[in-house]
């Protein structure tokens, strides 16, 4: 009988749960332009104890380190007799356990998860408001690019589930994505999750929501239940787990009828801190193209703004697509950030420093900002209600976005805390 | 004959021996501290009687030339490698050897490139008897596990040219092959269907070989313009259908690089540079061939158009970033080592500020000085730094043979020496307790450059001085090490014999370190 295609199901006692004979699994990724990733082919056997057979690039540094993992991982799920095979391409100890693990579990059911150290670089919150001029896209399941995502500072780093992982490879991406979130250093970035659509979406919060994630995005929102749906989902886990920090939620906007409903999908719950508009699902959705001069999609984007602010949350732009047109990107940005956007998505990191150079207030709108916030300070010492600049009255409104400036620009360096002190009033 | 003999510890604490390949080698005794004495090698005396009057020197074929060269058993045949991976006659001569039954050959080329695999039949039939130049690729396996007959020798191009000039290295045969001749031998680089720029790796060879042959596939009336090679230093001409691949004359390391990560490292470079005041007007430069050291010309033509400076000179390895530098006026000259791409060719063939040089004039230790210690910085490669900022170039961390040392160990002379590299590629860290091997001292490394932070050498007070304030991640070398440790893990050191398989000269002729067989 062909071994391959002769599967029994039988209890095991030491992991007492059902577990699968004579299939082989695998996991993982190889091949020429693979770097950071290992491939995984596992077979469960009947007798025989641990084969594990291992070719790497990085045997003599690495080899007995990762045989000694590797079998670790396979006690851990009680698995005494397995034949496995691990190509590795210079794997890092949390991609490797990640690759075990979601081989194992294709084969054994099992609550248990194979958890190394949630890095204590890891263990922030982020604010609510906190700046989102940039946030990296990662596909989950490839590693090389995860590993140096926080040296290029982007704000938020996004570990992808949904449409960057290729759907049967969408069940092993959860393993590295919570390995990430546990054991990869972001550099204080905000270390963002996008879920899938649907049940597959709330499913997937079961790997993330335990180890610290900061925000999750939701694809394809279109009304508030389903970040309802979402935040429920997230609560049960929270309470579970024992977790305090907080959850923020950014639904992605990216169909008419989400443009529609823009409004009360930012007011739907009190951690949604932004909305972000996802314009090749939009532009698809109506029917038309995506131009660079986004004539199609100013409705929608403007709608973004107002429903945003109209909530007292953040506007976050779409991604530009183009990773070799900086100068198509600077104009996308100046576009964004005059029509209230605060933010806008990357696909490549040599796109953030653009876009933190033109999202910064300029030195016009800074000097114009110092006038109105020493004249807001004087006016303050002075016990007077109304701020004036010379024989103009200044608005409240306008006194709040100086100071929004201001805040800003101290935040990102562009001002020193107390340039007050060598400011003189013109 | 032993490949080796009595090793001793040399000043850099490494084990080296002190006969190579039957001749008596100096250990390492630190930096400008080998002072030789004596005269230089010289080629024995030709005389005019024995050449044609009409100045045509081409003969039949290749293996003509090599039996009226006198080609015998034991002897040293010479090739440089502006071709790079193009090259197509270097295994020529070796095919001709083997066919005439000759043995103990010594190769010595400026290079060896993957193209020359084909060498290793010869290695293991005793055609050639030991390679002394570089060991890459499959060559470098061969070296590593043993299997060559004699001692491999690596040494820099400085050195090279120092280990003939000083007879540590009698070459019996030169073949040089030529983009451009004509019938008496003068030749160059910047001319015909292998053009390569200029043939500066060659000129030693022209000058102390006791035969020259130049193998060209373009032969032009005399005289031909210009000659870099003198063909009053050439004893034959042999003409060819193709002497080089032209697509692959281009080096695959001669673009810049689109990794985020490492124009990231030259970003950095570049503004550490200008942070540290070594960037200014008049300043000179040299980058070498990798992907993140092109990238940084790059970073500074940005900032001396900005500032409306321009560089005195720019070092090459040249290519076409740095002739768009050259003819946008960001720098006054090119003084070139090597072409890399064709732009680099169509430059120095037409712009007389973009200027050929040898390794002679660069990097020679045993001159009257030369211009490597002028550079204000020098960007370079390394596949291993240490705790003490000694770098390795030749050997992988898996221990086995894999670069050659090029001109890096000669450019560690310029005032300020960075290297950019990533903390750690494939999980592989580079910075460890003691590199695998030696081959530069870390007093003359001034600056690593990593993702994750920025070491500089506590020798350079001055440098950690002006870089007190920046905003950028300056961190020891010992912090930068736990960081990727901390990711990576610990690594294990890979196993070698006590069988020394190849050493690594230092530019001043003396044996810095010994390169030991892997064990599998």
């Amino acid at each position: 009988m062909d071994s391959q295609h002769f599967f029994i199901i039988l209890t095991d006692d030491s992991a007492n749960t059902d577990i699968i004979m004579g299939e082989i699994i695998t996991t993982g990724n190889k091949g020429k332009t693979i770097r950071s990733d290992c491939f995984i082919t596992l077979e469960l056997k009947a007798g025989g104890g641990h084969e594990i057979l291992l070719e790497s690039k990085v045997e003599v540094m690495f080899g007995n380190a990762n045989r000694k993992l590797a079998g670790e991982v396979l006690n851990f799920f009680g698995i005494k007799h397995a034949s496995l095979k691990i190509e590795d391409s210079g794997a890092l100890p949390l991609v490797l356990a990640a690759r075990i693990e979601a081989a194992i579990k294709k084969l054994v059911p099992s609550d248990k998860e194979y958890l190394l150290d949630l890095i204590p670089e890891n263990q922030y919150v982020t604010a609510k408001d906190r700046n989102r001029f940039s946030r990296l896209y990662l596909p989950g399941n490839t590693p090389s690019l995860m590993i140096n995502a926080g040296i290029h500072r982007p704000d938020g780093i996004i570990l992808d589930l949904e449409d960057a992982v290729a759907p049967d490879k969408k069940d092993e991406a959860r393993y590295l994505v919570r390995n990430s979130l546990r054991g990869i250093d972001f550099y204080g970035a905000e270390r963002m999750v996008r879920i899938n659509q649907g049940e597959r979406g709330l499913d997937d919060l079961d790997w993330i929501i335990p180890h610290n994630v900061n925000l999750i995005l939701l694809p394809k929102c279109e009304n508030a239940d389903q970040v309802i749906a979402v935040n429920k989902k997230i609560e049960v886990i929270r309470k579970k787990t024992k977790q305090k920090n907080p959850v923020w939620i950014m639904p992605i906007i990216e169909s008419a009828l989400g443009v529609i409903n823009a409004f009360t999908i930012a007011s739907s719950a009190e951690n949604v801190v932004s909305i972000a508009i996802g314009l090749e699902d939009y532009t698809a959705d109506l029917g038309t193209q995506r131009t660079k001069e986004g004539k199609e999609s100013f409705f929608a984007r403007s709608m973004m703004v107002n429903a945003a602010r109209a909530a007292g949350i953040q506007p976050i732009d779409s991604v530009f697509s183009d990773v070799g047109d900086m100068e198509g990107l600077k104009q996308n940005v100046l576009m964004s950030k005059a029509m209230g956007f605060d933010g806008m998505g990357c696909i490549h990191p040599r796109q953030i420093q653009l876009i933190h150079e033109n999202f910064a207030p300029s030195a016009g709108e800074i000097e114009k900002a110092k006038k109105i916030v020493a004249a807001y300070h004087k006016a303050t010492e002075q016990g007077l209600g109304v701020v004036s600049l010379g024989t103009k009255m200044i608005d409240p409104p306008v006194v709040k976005r100086a100071l929004n400036t201001i805040n800003l620009a101290v935040k990102m360096g562009i001002l020193t805390e107390n340039w007050r002190e060598n400011y003189e009033q013109v | 004959m032993s490949k080796y003999d009595k090793p001793v510890t040399n000043a850099a604490g490494r084990i080296v021996p002190t006969v190579i390949n039957g001749k008596p080698a100096v250990p390492y005794m630190g930096v400008g501290k080998f002072k030789p004495t004596g005269r230089k090698a010289a080629p024995p005396i030709s005389t005019c009687a024995d050449y044609p009057d009409d100045g045509n020197k081409v003969v039949e074929s290749l293996k003509d030339a090599l039996i009226r060269s006198g080609l015998k058993d034991g002897m040293t045949i010479s090739t440089h490698h502006h071709f790079r991976n193009g090259d197509l006659v270097a295994n020529q001569i070796f095919d001709i050897a083997s066919e005439l039954g000759v043995k103990n050959l010594m190769w010595f080329p400026s290079a060896s490139f993957p193209c020359h695999e084909p060498l290793i039949k010869y290695l293991e039939d005793g055609t050639i008897h030991h390679i002394e130049g570089s060991m890459n690729g499959a060559l470098g396996r061969f070296t590593s596990n043993g299997k060559m007959k004699g001692l491999g020798v690596l040494r820099s191009h400085g050195g090279r040219y120092q280990a003939v000039q000083d007879g540590d290295v009698h070459i019996d045969i030169a073949v040089i092959a030529a983009p451009t001749s004509d019938p008496f031998g003068n030749s160059n680089g910047v001319n015909g269907p292998a053009a390569c720029g200029l043939l500066g790796f060659a000129l030693a060879d022209s000058q102390y070989a006791d035969k020259v042959i130049v193998v060209t596939d373009n032969l032009v009336s005399f005289p031909c313009i210009p000659w870099q090679i003198n063909g009053n230093l050439v004893d034959y001409v042999v003409v060819m259908d193709k002497i080089g691949i032209p697509e692959k004359i281009i080096s695959g390391t001669t673009e810049v690089t689109k990794s985020p990560d490492r124009l990231l490292l030259a970003e950095w470079t570049a503004q550490f540079c200008d942070e540290a005041g070594i960037l200014r007007d008049g300043f000179s430069f040299q980058a070498g061939a990798g992907g993140t050291a092109l990238s940084i010309g790059i970073y500074f033509a940005d900032i001396l158009r900005k500032r409306g400076w321009k560089a005195r000179f720019a070092r090459g390895g040249s290519n076409k970033y740095l002739v768009q530098m050259l003819e946008e006026g960001l720098t006054e000259y090119i003084l070139d080592g090597q072409t890399f791409d064709l732009e680099g060719v169509r430059s120095m063939r037409e712009n007389p500020n973009h200027v050929n040089t040898s390794p002679f004039t660069s990097y020679n230790y045993h001159g009257k000085g030369n211009f490597a210690s002028l550079v204000d910085v020098t960007i370079l490669g390394a596949t291993e730094v240490d705790v003490n900022f000694n770098a390795n170039v030749v050997t992988h961390s898996d221990g086995y043979l894999l670069h050659g040392i090029g001109g890096w160990q000669n450019c560690l002379f310029s005032k300020c020496t960075i290297l950019p590299i990533p903390l750690f590629r494939d999980r592989i860290p580079v910075i460890l307790d003691n590199v695998t091997t030696l081959c530069g001292p870390g007093e003359l490394i001034d600056v690593i450059v990593t993702e994750r932070g920025i070491a500089i050498n506590p020798r350079r007070k001055d440098l950690l001085e002006k870089m007190k304030n920046s905003a950028l991640p300056i961190k020891t070398i010992e912090q930068l090490k736990a960081e990727a440790e901390k990711i990576c893990g610990v690594p294990e050191k890979p196993k070698f014999s006590d069988e020394i398989v190849a050493v690594v000269k230092w530019v001043d002729g003396t044996v810095l370190d010994s390169v030991r067989r892997v064990i599998v």
